[in-house]
């Protein structure tokens, strides 16, 4: 039974957790509605029907529930916690920040906590302010915690068999508008990519653009847009956002000279924000322009069709944002906007959820 | 029993929250109403029952399923289908949607999206009062899945320590999605008891019907205004439409064939139409007239919403502070970090 070379990400997703869980019997999944019809969008598919009590629905209890993980961690286990939404998993942060990231610290190095949780990020259909949040960078700013953010199919999958073999706590963040997205991923159940290692997309000497998540198919539109206009544009998928693979990052900016950072949390204190200002400190004398971000702006989600038309940035912004730094002039690209509506990942998106 | 017009007024509550959510499922296909909304049909006779009891004065707190506690608050119907429209005039301004209702001026102080997260608000409330020394109530709606968040039990026990004036309502539905009781909660152990057990006064019923629900709230509620302290109520219902959206999904199987079925024989709506027939004297035609009235007016509700303008997009930036209420803080997402 062979299966298709190309996937969903979901699917991928579907595919790390089975072989995973074949692996070893130390990996347990559990999270709400991880066996229900849906199964967490098609990413828990057969889990349960395999492996059994490994796989389990649990209380609405997301703090304790991670506590549990981080016992269960610590007493040699290798719990899979997921979540429907971020925002679901904020009741949990006294177990996330004070337990699971700190305990091989302070604990004089005695025992890691190899927990890998798995949040999906909302967005569009009127998700709304508490449906749709991108905390990345929260998370990547506690120490001890690693946060990854896949944005291909292959990246999915060979990420979370990293974070799964990790001996760390893991924030793995999916984008809602990923699940479906389709790209060739390897078989093999000895797939890995490894974290801390980001991935030069495109290669290119006038900018550098970091993305991540979501954010890479916006970008990936805008570079090849731009590489028509001749605009040589190098786009860098972070893929773990923490620890972040600087030396990569660093040695594209200092042979394009300028930088533009995506981020798809709010402005303030995010990481592209960060990324702007470790490259404006150590690489000043290599800046051809000033650094740049583009994130989300200081504000909630608003829930109304209307209100969230021109609430997000996406290719057109990117590619104008980029060629006003190499260029020095103003250039809209309308040809970049995307096609219906702006709420919805694509056609088979039809809401509610 | 019941005194006359509060009849009137339970019958007109429960024509209204079906027919408001009727119209809404009827529609949403149209994708005029782009926000996830969680649907009451079926768990219309809690909030009826509750509707000539609860003051204006009493406040109230939900979840991400509203619309009928919102109603039988008395919440403004337009305001709410225009938030759910996003449409201008929505009370929040078209920056909630259907999770997050409001309207302060009948005492319902909102409803949020994350389950368990007005628990401990409408304990707050509820210590307001007490501090103030009205003889208002707190109100907390939420479901048999709320009450498994840790926050329940420290919010249940804060009120029971300070004999605050709280009502926690709690509609037993029987699952949390697609998520029946089984893997949430222990089997056989109720969950009035269990919250009796924390040491406040807890009752249950049947809270498809309505006319018992009436009378057990009636005292309840009058106990608590000579300052009882808190009570826990939770009253058995169903859902009869999918967790989230307008459609049926009986198909997917995760309730037993023939559950829904059931459940719809006991419709709070119906059962109540035939209490007042043969116990209050009401006649088939009264109630025809008052049905009538009702849906005449949600048809007039719906006509003025899907009339209503846009709101404006810079609306989406303001009022993150209190301070900028009114005022737009800019839409700018670039920064230079220069
Ligand atoms: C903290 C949190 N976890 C998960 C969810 C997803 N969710 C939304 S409604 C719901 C079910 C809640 O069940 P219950 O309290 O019984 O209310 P019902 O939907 O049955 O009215 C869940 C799990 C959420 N919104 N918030
Ligand atoms: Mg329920």
């Amino acid at each position: 039974m062979k299966r298709p070379v190309e996937i969903t990400f979901a699917q991928a997703i579907n595919e790390g957790l089975h072989q995973a869980m074949a692996a070893s019997d130390e990996v347990i999944c559990y999270g709400l509605g991880i066996d229900d019809p849906k199964r967490i969008f098609g990413t828990t598919v057969d889990l349960k029907e395999r492996f059994g009590k490994r796989v389990f629905d649990m209380p609405l209890s997301e703090n304790a529930m991670t506590g549990i993980g981080v016992g269960a961690a610590i007493g040699g286990l290798r719990p899979v916690m997921v979540h429907q939404r971020l925002d679901f998993f904020l009741l949990a942060m006294d177990q996330l920040v004070n337990s699971a990231a700190k305990w091989h610290y302070m604990f004089g190095g005695k025992r890691s906590v190899p927990l890998t949780i798995r949040l999906i990020i909302g967005r569009g259909w009127g998700q709304g302010p508490t449906h749709s949040q991108n905390l990345q960078a929260w998370f990547a700013h506690i120490p001890g915690l690693k946060v990854v953010m896949p944005s291909s199919p292959a990246d999915a999958k060979g990420l979370l068999r990293a974070s799964i073999d990790d001996n760390n706590p893991v924030v793995f963040l999916e984008h809602r508008w990923l699940h479906q997205q389709m790209g060739e991923v390897p078989e093999s159940p000895d797939f890995r990519v490894p974290l801390s290692e980001c991935r030069v997309m495109e290669k290119g000497v006038d900018v550098t653009i970091v993305a991540s998540s979501y954010l890479t198919i916006e970008a990936l539109h805008a570079v090849r847009r731009l590489r028509e206009e001749g605009v040589q544009a190098e786009l860098i998928d972070l893929r773990t956002i923490k620890p972040l693979d600087w030396p990569t990052l660093l040695t594209s900016v200092k042979k394009t000279g300028r930088l533009l950072a995506l981020d798809s949390g709010a402005a303030f204190g995010s990481v592209a924000g960060t990324i702007v200002a470790r490259v404006a400190s150590d690489l000043f004398s290599h800046l051809r322009a000033a650094p740049l971000y583009l994130t989300m702006p200081d504000v909630p989600e608003p829930t109304a069709y209307e209100l969230t038309r021109e609430f997000y940035f996406g290719a057109p912004e990117i590619a104008a944002a980029a060629w006003k730094m190499v260029k020095g002039e103003e250039r809209s690209f309308p040809e970049l906007e995307r096609e219906g509506h702006h709420d919805v990942p694509g056609q088979w998106f039809a809401g509610p959820f | 029993m019941a005194e006359g017009s509060d009849t009137e007024k339970i019958m007109r509550a429960l024509y209204l929250i079906r027919g408001v959510e009727e119209g809404i499922a009827q529609r949403y296909p149209a994708g005029k109403m782009r926000c996830p909304v969680h649907f009451s049909i079926g768990q219309e006779g809690v909030s009826a029952a509750l509707a000539p009891l609860m003051r204006r004065d009493d406040l109230a707190v939900s979840s991400h399923r509203a619309h009928a506690h919102y109603m039988g608050k008395g919440g403004s119907v337009r305001a709410m289908l225009a938030e759910i429209y996003g449409r201008a005039g929505g009370c929040s301004g078209a920056r909630g949607g259907s999770m997050h209702l409001i309207d302060e001026s009948v005492g319902f102080k909102g409803s949020t999206a994350i389950v368990g997260n007005t628990i401990p608000i409408g304990v707050g409330l509820g210590l307001a009062l007490q501090q103030k020394g009205s003889d208002s109530l707190a109100i907390v709606f939420l479901g048999d899945g709320a009450i498994e968040e840790g926050v329940f039990y420290e919010s249940v026990n804060f009120a029971a320590v300070q004999r605050l004036p709280v009502l926690f309502i709690c509609e037993n539905n029987l699952y949390s999605v697609y998520s029946p009781l089984g893997p949430r909660q222990p089997a056989g152990r109720s969950i009035y008891k269990m919250v009796e057990a924390m040491g406040i006064k807890s009752v249950a019923g049947d809270g498809n019907d309505v006319a018992a629900t009436y009378k057990l709230m009636h005292a309840v509620i009058a106990e608590m205004r000579s300052g009882q302290g808190p009570v826990f109520a939770e009253f058995s219902t169903y859902r009869w439409l999918e967790h989230c959206g307008p459609a049926d999904d009986d198909h997917l199987g995760y309730r037993a064939q023939g559950e829904c079925a059931e459940w719809k024989k006991r419709a709070p709506v119906a059962r109540y139409e035939k209490y007042l027939r043969e116990n209050e004297g009401w006649s088939a035609a009264r109630l025809e007239a008052l049905r009538n009235e009702v849906l005449a007016d949600i048809a007039r509700d719906f006509a003025w919403v899907e009339a209503q303008p846009l709101p404006p997009r810079p609306d989406a930036y303001r009022e993150v502070y209190a301070e900028d209420a009114g005022k737009s803080v800019g839409q700018n997402t670039m920064e230079s970090a220069a």
